[in-house]
């Protein structure tokens, strides 16, 4: 029943620790216009524009979307916000691609956008809540002990943290837009501070200042390039918090909403019929916790495909080939960035990251504590 | 497109606070509620999709609680925004179009007792320029009010009039939180909070909740007797510095009304999201609504106005007077942002 929907335009800005350059209007607008421009596209062909962030208090301004839609030429046009934790970025642009598929709008500009440098998000969520106790080490203090817990269960090799370092770093020094760009050395990787065991200091994400931005559109406009990217299937999955049956290592959310997009996308065997994955990894022991939870390895078993160097780019199934999370870190932009980023690999304008011959590919975010997920599958065929 | 109509509603009356509850406190009441008038349960729901603000209870992500006041276990479809809920309840409408499921459930909450809630909405404004002159909610709603006066559009005494018709109109409301017979003269008399704003002038600042269940099609005919179709539903923006905007008018509810299909029949009644009295009187205008329209039957936000929530409420009371069989085509207003920025207008309509 669902109308036919292509990604024709991405941009993204250069993404730094502080883009000073750049008020946040100005981020928005620099990747805007960089998607509309590879759209070959003006701000009056856009119908309507979805945007998320999260949250507000990372730049104490309440409801930005209201502001920036000066930014955005959104004057007289729908413009939407949408907000769920670190996913946002991932469910924004499944509420764009469902106005296209449901036949609401034809053209849509959605987009995402953090400016870290105004905020300073460890403490902007590690508030005290009452009667709650207080998560005073921001998100690596909350998912260390699931990372131990995995390592237990799997039987990890207790290096394959900074072997998703390593890895992810060297892709990203493949993007020029990435924050990072460290040349690191398995050795040094290990020798960093360990801040939240296992997770040690260059096993974690930057803090960055980004936007990113897609024109999504429907099969009438597709033509505009010759290379969209087809939304195949796309799923919001969310479990509850205080719950004693889930499972934070493996979350059920994540396993459903895969299925979703697998069902949706026709996908039974997402190793051999997916050609490469942008996943959500803001700490190196994500990786193989994902792998497993999105079915490409067996349980217990992701571990082995990052040892053994089956996620770099050229491997069985690469990962995160623009460097992910581990060296861009825009909170509220990188949920869209992974999306953005699978979307450029099946339309073959990953430049330097590009995997060769990639024609499906799956974009992933989470949030929260693990309770909210978002994916997408984009495919180089309609 | 598929119709989808609303076919359930449950609200908690606004009350000036609603003391000792958290987030599932506030949304398992009227979620089960709008589900069990129907026989549903969270199973047999297929999107769930909330609105809210963070600034309220002043802390990210605030809304990650209220998803355990629903039985989210096996995982649910579930989104939100950062808007007032009547704005999840559209993108719920978008969801259902997508042809997989049938049914969704919308909420939203607000305490407003939670903080100094002018203030708070000062942090909307542009962080720059505006937000360091500590322009509050109700000193930019005055200058729109002042610029009425000043274009010959309205005078103090209309201000006042659409205060004692909503007000009046509330009595027969039992969650409205402030009703009864006002007399104009009266609050005429009262000082001004911010010239030409007087404390009647203004909405309340209520504490609330509110559900809203929406189905397709026969899915709908199955729930309910007389399901409130959603004949048309849009919404638009407008520049947001106030200097570049005509705060006397609102074309983008005129815009969001035209899409949504006014102009193809006469609504019987409107529900208006208004936090201050002026500001009916432009929607009024900007929509054409006439004397013929009732406006705002129950109350309106100027009798109760929880933040992020009464624009919900307006489409849950527009819809009930459908669902009832008392009227037969009504229009739902919810407005977002300071002095009338973005508005979302949606024309329901029995079978």
């Amino acid at each position: 029943m669902a109308e036919p929907c292509a990604v024709i335009g991405i941009g993204q800005t250069k993404h730094r620790e502080s883009r000073r350059d750049l008020s946040i209007p100005g981020l928005v607008r620099d990747a805007a216009l960089r998607a509309l421009q590879d759209a070959d596209m003006t701000w009056k062909d856009i119908d309507s524009i979805v945007i998320g962030t999260a949250p507000d208090m990372f730049e104490g301004v309440m409801t930005p979307e209201l502001w920036l839609s000066d930014a955005l030429g959104a004057a007289g046009k729908p413009m939407f916000r949408v907000h769920t934790a670190g996913s946002v970025g991932g469910s924004t642009a499944v509420v764009a691609a469902h106005l296209i598929q449901g036949g609401v709008h034809e053209k849509v500009l959605t987009l995402a956008f953090e400016k870290q440098s105004e905020s300073n998000a460890m403490w902007a969520l590690s508030p005290a809540i009452p009667f709650q106790p207080q998560l005073v080490a921001g998100a690596g203090g909350y998912f260390a002990p699931l990372m131990r817990s995995y390592i237990r269960r799997a039987d990890a090799h207790p290096d394959t943290g900074c072997m998703v370092a390593v890895k992810d770093r060297q892709h990203g020094l493949l993007n020029p837009n990435a924050h990072l760009h460290l040349d690191q050395t398995l050795e040094q990787v290990k020798a960093s501070p360990m801040l939240w065991d296992p997770i040690r200091y260059s096993e974690t994400c930057p803090s960055s200042d980004g936007a990113v931005a897609m024109v999504l559109v429907s099969e009438k406009h597709a033509g505009r390039v010759k290379n969209p990217a087809w939304v195949k299937g796309t799923s919001v999955r969310t479990e509850r918090t205080f719950f004693a049956g889930r499972d934070q290592v493996n979350p059920a959310a994540g396993k459903l909403c895969a299925k979703d997009v697998y069902d949706e996308a026709g996908i039974r065997n997402p190793l051999k019929e997916i050609d490469c994955a942008e996943v959500y990894v803001p700490f190196s022991w994500f990786e193989p916790m994902w792998l497993e939870n999105l079915g490409f390895a067996e349980q217990g078993e992701g571990w082995k495909m990052t040892m053994e160097g089956k996620t770099k780019i050229g491997g069985e199934m690469p990962w995160n080939m623009s460097g992910g999370v581990m060296c861009t870190n825009p909170i509220g932009a990188s949920g869209m960035l992974r999306f953005a980023e699978s979307a450029r690999q099946v339309r073959g304008t990953a430049e330097r990251h590009q995997v060769d011959g990639a024609k499906v590919a799956l974009g992933h975010a989470y949030g929260g504590g693990s309770q909210f997920f978002a994916m997408w599958i984009v495919s180089s065929e309609r | 497109m598929r119709d989808v109509a609303i076919v359930s509603f449950s609200q908690l009356p606004s009350v000036k606070a609603i003391d000792a509850t958290d987030e599932p406190e506030l949304v398992q009441p009227v979620t089960s509620d709008a589900m069990k008038q129907l026989g549903l349960t969270q199973d047999d729901i297929g999107f769930t999709c909330s609105g809210s603000t963070d600034y309220l209870p002043g802390r990210p992500f605030s809304f990650v609680a209220a998803v355990d006041g629903l039985k989210a276990w096996p995982p649910i479809r579930e989104s939100h925004v950062e808007m007032d809920g009547a704005f999840a309840l559209y993108e719920a409408w978008v969801r259902l179009m997508h042809g997989d499921i049938d049914t969704a459930l919308v909420f939203s909450f607000g305490k407003s007792s939670l903080g100094p809630v002018p203030d708070i909405l000062n942090l909307q404004n542009d962080p720059y320029y505006v937000q360091p002159l500590g322009l509050d909610s109700i000193s930019a709603a005055a200058l729109q009010a002042q610029a009425m006066i000043d274009a010959g559009k309205a005078t103090e005494r209309d201000f006042a009039e659409v205060v004692a018709r909503s007000r009046m109109n509330a009595i027969d409301n039992p969650n409205a939180h402030i009703k009864g017979d006002f007399s104009v003269d009266e609050m005429l008399e009262e000082p001004y909070i911010s010239s030409p704003l007087r404390k009647s002038f203004c909405s309340p600042l209520s504490d609330s909740a509110a559900a809203i269940v929406l189905a397709v099609e026969d899915r709908a005919r199955e729930l309910v007797k007389r399901p409130a179709w959603i004949r048309g539903i849009d919404h638009r923006t407008e520049p947001h510095a106030l200097g570049q905007r005509d705060l006397t008018t609102s074309p983008s509810s005129k815009l969001a009304a035209e899409k949504a299909g006014l102009v193809q029949g006469k609504v019987d009644l409107a529900e208006l999201h208004a936090p201050f009295a002026h500001q009916e009187l432009i929607l009024r205008e900007a929509m054409g609504l006439g004397d013929e329209v009732s406006v705002n039957p129950s109350g309106g936000a100027l009798a109760a106005n929880s933040l992020m929530t009464a624009g919900l409420i307006r489409f849950g009371e527009a819809a009930s007077r459908i669902l009832s069989g008392d009227a037969g085509r009504a229009l739902a207003h919810t407005t977002n942002g300071v002095c009338l920025q973005h508005n979302l207008v949606a024309i329901l309509e029995g079978e």
